[in-house]
């Protein structure tokens, strides 16, 4: 294959990363602009996602794309359900302080992480993507399922702005982010509202793991690289920033497919962190972010 | 803190800690016996951890990276330079007190929930470096060091790490050095300014301290006390192996040292032992250890935030180091 279209396919799969991370990235996001608190099982819902997928679709049977639907609208709903009730449990008791809660994420992370092993065993298992169509280039033969990510995980993320900028459920979850305090003396329930988005923030995750599973098999330890990932994406795109995250997710997203289609993805992998630590150490406001107030 | 100075009964029970540790050599049955030697050093790399979390009250997410370093600093002496034990163990040393100096000079700029995930992704770094440079490192499959390797000479006599005793004895005399070490930091004026900027650092700054600086040094000591400990597992255990740079190891000094009581010199120590002796117990019924981390871990921060010795120095014995 000659360059040309060799970058071409690695800019494909770039965005098809891109546009699972955007998802993942912006669910920790959200968690971080709210609640002020960083969410280290977040790749544990991710993971949670997808194999509560396979167990969805193993469990219909029929025809993969009845599998997958009901997958995509039971995993994120039972992802949330584990996450309210994390918050409401363990996070809402520690009142929010930062070093507890990531203590008590960490915590959750290998109590999830322990149970999908028990439950679920180290096996990766695929889920039949649900059609399997072929789109053929002049070059190479592309899965159509693959640009569906992308288009899907577009539709999500207006959804998801269009909530934040243009509803109720918005208007309060921004009030909350910009002052908690004066937020409760209006009489927002600033609990429920904390419950809502960590559960939210979780079952963007799982969504984002719903839409790759069918690409890239369930297994246990899958949360590791996207909250790596996440973590890098929301640091560069500013923290609460969507359009930020977003810019940063086709940024990480793309030149990690381009990167790993011409060197090691070790090497690539290093590269980004490294770069990220030390935008952090140098720039904490992120690259699209503004000071903070 | 603590009330009453009483340093006469302070280094008393240290040492009672110690002899107790000693004689535990001549009792345990050999399972236990290698163990306990494995417990010791890790208990150091958590008195390390100690130093920085419990008295500088910075929590590092990136602690493997120096244990590591230790590590890999006396193991690739060994196998690729044929260092003999002792400059070896410094080679480690040195590798994990250059790499803390580094570190702390770029992620002390941060505070914070930033200061954590700047250590955590250093140490990732780090890491996938060890896996990255695999010609050199062994990668995932890591290195044994060989027997022959692993003997300390002096003169006529030759210490063999190997034997069961020696490396008890060896793992127990590294864990009192820092056992003082810590106790003596901790009642140094160096110490008494660590425990003022984890209360407030504002106000430290304010009455004429250079807080970076001293924060610098606590980075320093902590990454070259886990780095010692590193380096002694190494050499002791005969083994080196990228996943003791991976998350989980940063996250389990956190783990002991909470357990323990931070900010208490014996807490570390505590913490590691209690939580080997929980794990190793309920290995004989389930093999879901990590269920175990997880679940303490939560109800260590939800019920029990000061730890073991922590809560007794709160409730009963004020004079508790």
């Amino acid at each position: 294959m000659a360059f040309g279209p060799h970058l071409l396919l690695a800019v494909l799969e770039g965005l098809v990363t891109a546009a699972v991370l955007s998802l993942t990235a912006l669910g920790l996001s959200l968690v971080f602009g709210v609640m002020r608190i960083v969410n280290v099982a977040h790749g544990e819902f991710f993971m949670l996602g997808a194999v509560l997928a396979w167990a969805v679709a193993n469990a219909l049977g029929g025809h993969p794309a009845l599998g997958f639907v009901a997958a995509l609208v039971i995993a994120p709903l039972i992802v949330g359900a584990v996450a309210w009730l994390a918050e409401r449990l363990v996070l809402s008791r520690l009142k929010y302080n930062p070093e507890s809660t990531i203590v008590a994420t960490i915590g959750l992370l290998y109590v999830i992480q322990q149970l999908a092993l028990t439950f679920y065993g180290p096996e990766a298992r695929p889920v039949a993507p649900p059609f399997s169509y072929r789109l053929s280039l002049p070059w190479f033969g592309y899965s159509a399922y693959k640009l569906s990510i992308i288009a899907a995980a577009a539709l999500l993320l207006i959804a998801t702005w269009l909530v934040l900028t243009r509803t109720k459920i918005g208007l309060t979850m921004r009030a909350t982010q910009y002052d908690s305090e004066t937020a409760q003396a209006f009489g927002i329930p600033v609990g429920r509202v904390y419950a809502g988005v960590f559960a939210l923030g979780a079952m963007l995750a799982a969504l984002a793991a719903v839409l790759i599973v069918p690409i890239s098999q369930a297994h246990y330890l899958m949360g590791q690289d996207p909250l790596l990932l996440s973590f890098i994406v929301v640091i560069i795109g500013g923290l609460g920033s969507l359009r930020g995250t977003v810019v940063a997710a086709v940024l990480i997203g793309v030149s990690d497919g381009v990167v790993s289609m011409f060197f090691s993805p070790t090497l690539a992998k290093m590269i980004a962190t490294l770069a990220v630590a030390l935008v952090l150490v140098f720039r904490p406001q992120g690259l699209f972010g503004t000071a903070p107030r | 803190m603590s009330g009453q100075d009483k340093p006469a009964k302070i280094y008393a029970l240290h040492l009672a800690v110690l002899a107790a540790l000693f004689a535990l050599n001549f009792v345990l049955p050999a399972y236990y016996h290698g163990l306990m030697a494995r417990i010791l050093v890790l208990a150091v790399f958590a008195m390390g951890y100690n130093v920085l979390f419990g008295y500088a009250g910075l929590l590092s997410l990136g602690h493997a990276m120096f244990f590591a370093a230790g590590m890999y600093g006396a193991g690739l002496g060994v196998v690729h330079f044929g260092l003999g034990v002792p400059l070896a163990f410094v080679s480690g040393l040195a590798c994990g007190a250059v790499l803390s100096v580094v570190i702390g000079l770029l992620a002390l700029r941060t505070s914070g929930v930033a200061f954590m995930i700047v250590t955590m992704m250093f140490a990732q770094v780090f890491a996938l470096s060890l896996i990255y440079f695999a010609a050199w490192t062994g990668g995932d499959q890591g290195l044994v060091i060989p027997q022959t390797a692993r003997m300390l000479n002096f003169g006529a006599v030759a210490l063999d790490l190997t034997d069961p005793t020696v490396r008890y004895m060896t793992a127990l005399a590294l864990c009192a050095v820092a056992l003082f070490m810590t106790a003596a930091l901790v009642r140094s004026r160096h110490g008494r300014v660590l425990v003022a900027i984890r209360e407030n650092e504002e106000r430290t700054k304010m009455l004429g301290y250079d807080t970076f600086a001293n924060k610098l040094v606590a980075v320093t000591v902590s990454g070259t006390i886990s780095a010692a400990a590193g380096a002694a597992f190494a050499l002791l255990f005969g083994y080196v192996g990228a996943n003791f740079a991976g998350v989980q190891y940063s996250i389990l000094p956190l783990l002991w040292v909470l357990l323990g009581g931070a900010a208490t010199t014996l807490g570390p120590l505590l913490g590691t032992l209690v939580m080997y002796v929980v794990t190793d117990t309920a290995s004989s019924f389930t093999s879901a250890w990590l269920l175990i981390v997880g679940v303490v871990l939560i109800l260590l921060v939800l019920f029990f935030p000061k730890g073991i010795l922590g809560t007794l120095r709160a409730r009963w014995l004020g004079w508790l180091p």
